[in-house]
């Protein structure tokens, strides 16, 4: 079984968001890049299948040579192979429709994508490959157990979970609990030295143009001040709730 | 070119993020001077839909369609963007309904704009404002697809009403084959979800273990809240992770979000930064949550929510 991962390379959680040109770009000066965290759990889980699934893992980006040290650290968690189809990202467009025409060159049983990134938050990317590729399609995935050609699978939805099954391919949107932070895997020393003797292909990019662009980027206002009530004085906050904030 | 609304419903009941998307999609329309029309999935009672300046619903009646799938949903939108000339599709931000906004964009080969807060600042170009950044930024972005295809944020827009008289169209449509099969839906019943909630009481590692919050229960239930939770909570299984708000959970977008023991990370603030109002509640005055919050108290979570909640329920 083949399993692609589609790893988006983030910003660290804590880096301070800025941004140049005009304000029309992301500040990357000083900015610590990660693995996508909803793509980290969707990577660990197809490691898991390796085991489990005889399954063969590889990893993909669509991305500049800067985001290859974020896919030497997926290899050195577990992926077989990493390939990096080589543009700037431009939308979640664009970065679906490049994964596509390598699916349609090298096919996949599984496709894992993160439910979406952290830093432009689409949540795109999963739906748009699955609509594209016509596979079928989970996001907020939280379980997922594949026998040969079939899935099942849990999703999380609004007010409860949805157990469901179907035939391979599937394209899965990933997210925590589809395996556990504790069982994020932190590669080892060994994990490192292997990784470099992996395969990592460069793609030259179909080059396809975007839908979407972010003319420019508004940092939010800065905050008032607190307004602080005495723990002792709780019918003044239930006032402000009520009277000033007008919310209950 | 019209409006679409997907009218999300739950039990024959539509959603109120359905009444939202509507007043936006009414307002869009009224913008590109045109139509505002609506899809409904099974739900008979349509009524409510008035008040919210809809001219045209489309209902679709098929038991086929009785449990959400975003494929078959999707294959019925395209059927209807072959028959109306339709140029943007409007949905909420609930785990359907952007589930559906992918996948359907994906088949009709347009883009999808997620987390949309307010109306376009212009139509030509088509600029649309979003966070991005897990709300740590908002972007304009651009959109230049013929179809669009767009999510608005719970809570961004508010409910504007606004008296029509709609034309109701019953849909012949069938449903696309699938091998997606539904084999159960486990409900959380009687409580209220986080994305639908307009309020929310949260609570962190500083209730120091799960057997406390039978107190953050009730004052969720006096509020008619959700309830949330910081990411370690869920880590170490206090709480469930549908719970877990944040950068790497869910995100919230409500009225108010009330936060107990919580200290403020940088994680935790992006996921919920969106919600209007902030209260924190937390014993350590220097907690950064209270650079972030609109109101606070500063002290002991086991003293001051018993006694917030003796106080609302006296004031009912
Ligand atoms: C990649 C990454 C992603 C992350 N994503 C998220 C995320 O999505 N969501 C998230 O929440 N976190 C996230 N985190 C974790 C985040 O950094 C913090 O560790 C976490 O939010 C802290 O949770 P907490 O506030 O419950 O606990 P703590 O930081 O331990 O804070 C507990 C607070 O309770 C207060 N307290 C203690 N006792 C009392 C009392 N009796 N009465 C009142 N107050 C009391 C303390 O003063 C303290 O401020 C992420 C971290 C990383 C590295």
């Amino acid at each position: 079984m083949n399993i692609l991962v589609c790893i988006s390379s983030v910003p660290d959680t804590t880096s301070k968001i800025n941004f140049v040109d005009n304000d029309s770009k992301f500040d990357i000066n000083g900015v610590q890049f990660i693995i996508n965290p909803n793509d980290e759990f969707g990577l660990t889980k197809a490691v898991w299948m390796k085991q489990s699934n005889n399954a063969s893992v590889t990893v993909l980006t669509v991305g500049e040579a800067s985001v290859e040290t974020t896919l030497r650290k997926c290899l050195a968690i577990g992926a077989d192979k990493a390939i990096r189809i080589d543009c700037l990202p431009k939308d979640g467009y664009s970065v679906a429709k490049e994964i596509e025409s390598h699916c349609n060159d090298v096919s996949y049983d599984i496709i894992i994508c993160g439910r979406e990134s952290i830093d432009y938050n689409g949540g795109i990317v999963p739906g748009l490959l699955a609509g594209f590729l016509d596979y079928n399609f989970v996001t907020n995935c939280v379980d997922l157990n594949v026998d040969g050609k079939k899935a099942v699978f849990s999703r999380e939805m609004s007010g409860g979970t949805e157990i469901s099954e179907c035939e391979l391919p599937l394209v899965v949107g990933s997210q925590k609990g589809l395996v556990e932070e504790k069982d994020l895997i932190i590669p080892n020393m060994r994990g490192i030295m292997m990784a470099r003797q992996k395969p990592l292909d460069v793609i030259t990019a179909k080059g396809i143009s975007s839908l979407t662009e972010d003319k420019k980027f508004i940092k939010p206002e800065p905050k008032s001040e607190v307004k602080l009530v005495k723990a002792n004085e709780l019918d003044q906050l239930i006032d402000l709730l009520e009277n000033e904030a007008k919310v209950i | 070119m019209s409006v679409l609304v997907y009218l999300e419903s739950e039990d024959n009941k539509f959603k109120k993020s359905s009444y939202e998307t509507l007043s936006y999609g009414k307002a869009l329309a009224d913008m590109m001077e045109t139509d505002i029309f609506g899809v409904v999935f099974n739900c008979s009672n349509t009524d409510s839909l008035k008040n919210y300046g809809i001219n045209k619903i489309l209902k679709i009646d098929n038991p086929d369609f009785n449990d959400f799938s975003a494929k078959k949903f999707s294959h019925a939108i395209v059927d209807i963007l072959k028959s109306e000339k339709i140029e943007v599709v409007i949905l909420s931000s609930s785990a359907n309904s952007k589930f559906l906004g992918a996948y359907l964009s994906g088949i009709t080969d347009s883009s999808y704009v997620s987390n949309v807060i307010e109306l376009p600042k212009s139509l030509n170009p088509f600029i649309l404002k979003r966070t991005c950044f897990t709300n740590k930024a908002f972007s304009q972005t651009e959109v230049n697809s013929d179809l669009k295809i767009i999510s608005i944020t719970s809570n961004s827009f508010g409910l504007i009403e606004n008296l029509s008289d709609p034309v109701i169209e019953s849909l012949n449509i069938n449903c696309v084959d699938s091998n997606h099969k539904i084999l159960n839906i486990e409900k959380e019943t009687g409580s209220v979800t986080i994305a639908d909630a307009e309020i929310v009481v949260s609570a962190g590692r500083g209730l120091k273990g799960p057997e406390n919050w039978n107190m953050i229960e009730a004052l969720a239930k006096t509020l008619g809240a959700a309830t949330a939770c910081s990411k370690p909570v869920s880590d170490m299984g206090w709480r469930p992770h549908s719970e877990h708000v944040g950068q790497t959970g869910k995100p919230v977008s409500s009225n108010l979000y009330i936060a107990i023991g919580i200290s403020g990370a940088i994680q935790h603030l992006a996921g919920i930064n969106s919600s209007k109002i902030k209260v924190v509640i937390n014993n350590d005055p220097e907690a950064p949550f209270f650079k972030a919050a609109d109101y606070g108290v500063v002290g002991d979570a086991f003293e001051i929510v018993p006694a917030l909640i003796e106080k609302l329920k006296a004031r009912k």
